[in-house]
């Protein structure tokens, strides 16, 4: 019963693909894409661990069973991670007119909605 | 050998535990336990990912400002330290289907190696951080307005971290019984469940780090927010 046996070269060349990647991560790290640069980090961090678990940790050879506890895993994760989220990033966005709390109800502060400050002068630059 | 009682001229292997009918169905079995056990290992890490998306949604300037001050090489190296771990780990789960029961020490014992070269690069950074007093509440110090938030920061780099190498440490000590078993020759291609099982518990920490890296390194490496 030795289950899936995968030729060696299989797990090197997803080590050559894990490398790649991690310098291609780092590559484009310090490329200004605004805010792309964290959709774009993440993309390839998923990438990373599904070939990792695809791959390293058998997934892709295992019982339909257990590709279902794999994926429950990463499901109320994504339940955990977006829920908050849509609260989160929601909880600035205006009601209508003298909606619910009165004035200013669901008004985002000033100090929240707008643009990140540029660092005071005489911040030590890096 | 009358220890399995009543099984009568059924022979057979001695680590087929007898709630199970076949060691195919026992494997099956490890993998899903081995599996759930790793969905709580999920949630768990992923409550620090949460706290870190929220901080950072909230004081992405400070975000940027203490995140430059982590050190990318050393990063980086153990980036490639550890997904060189699970290689070696991955070759050591093959070794032990096929039965080779020396390749499954040696890539053992590399992949242990390498967990330790991955601790003893950590304790380095940590070192630094105490010198340059970026470690919340033992004389914290951080130039600019955002000493604040960029302690918050430091705290969640420490939490997630400091989690994750104690997960190395525990993936340590478990490789090292496996290690020890495999070269008593306790393994063969019929039975490896331990090898594949510590396994699947060293890659996934090996994928907590893929995410860690890139969250805590190279967060705002382009100077978007700075």
């Amino acid at each position: 019963m030795a289950g899936h046996v995968s030729p060696k070269s299989t797990y090197y060349a997803i080590f050559g693909a894990l490398m790649v990647l991690t310098v291609v991560t780092i590559y484009v790290a310090y490329q200004p894409l605004g805010s792309w640069n964290f959709p774009v980090a993440i993309s390839i961090a998923i990438t990373k661990a599904t070939l990792v678990i695809l791959f390293f940790m058998h997934a892709k050879y295992s019982s339909r069973l257990t590709k279902l506890f794999v994926g429950t895993a990463f499901f109320f994760l994504f339940i955990m991670l977006t829920l908050t989220m849509t609260d989160n990033l929601s909880r600035g966005l205006k009601t209508y007119q003298g909606g619910a709390g009165g004035a200013g109800y669901g008004q985002r502060d000033a100090a929240e909605s707008a643009p990140a400050p540029k660092a005071p002068e005489g911040t030590p630059a890096h | 050998m009358a220890v399995h009682g009543d099984h009568g001229a059924h022979a057979h292997h001695p680590d087929l535990q007898h709630h199970f009918d076949t060691l195919g169905q026992q494997h099956e079995a490890a993998t899903l336990g081995m599996w759930l056990f790793l969905i709580t290992e999920v949630m768990f890490f992923g409550g620090l990912f949460l706290a870190y998306m929220l901080y950072r949604i909230w004081y992405p300037r400070a975000w940027s400002e203490a995140s430059l001050e982590l050190n990318v090489l050393l990063g980086g190296t153990n980036t490639i330290v550890l997904i060189g771990s699970s290689l070696t780990m991955a070759l050591a789960v093959r070794a032990a289907q096929t039965g080779l029961r020396k390749q499954t020490v040696v890539w053992l014992l590399l992949t242990m190696a390498l967990g330790l070269t991955f601790l003893v690069i950590k304790y380095f950074e940590y070192a630094e951080k105490f010198e340059h007093h970026h470690v919340p509440g033992f004389d914290f110090h951080f130039p600019g307005p955002d000493a604040g938030p960029a302690q918050i920061y430091f705290s969640l780099y420490f939490l997630m971290t400091g989690l994750h190498a104690t997960h190395m440490v525990i993936g340590f000590g478990l490789l090292s019984v496996i290690t020890w078993m495999a070269a008593r020759g306790r393994f063969s291609p019929a039975w490896y469940t331990p090898v594949e099982m510590s396994g699947l518990y060293w890659h996934f920490v090996d994928i907590v780090w893929i995410f860690l890296f890139p969250l805590l390194y190279l967060v705002d490496r382009a100077h978007h927010f700075a």
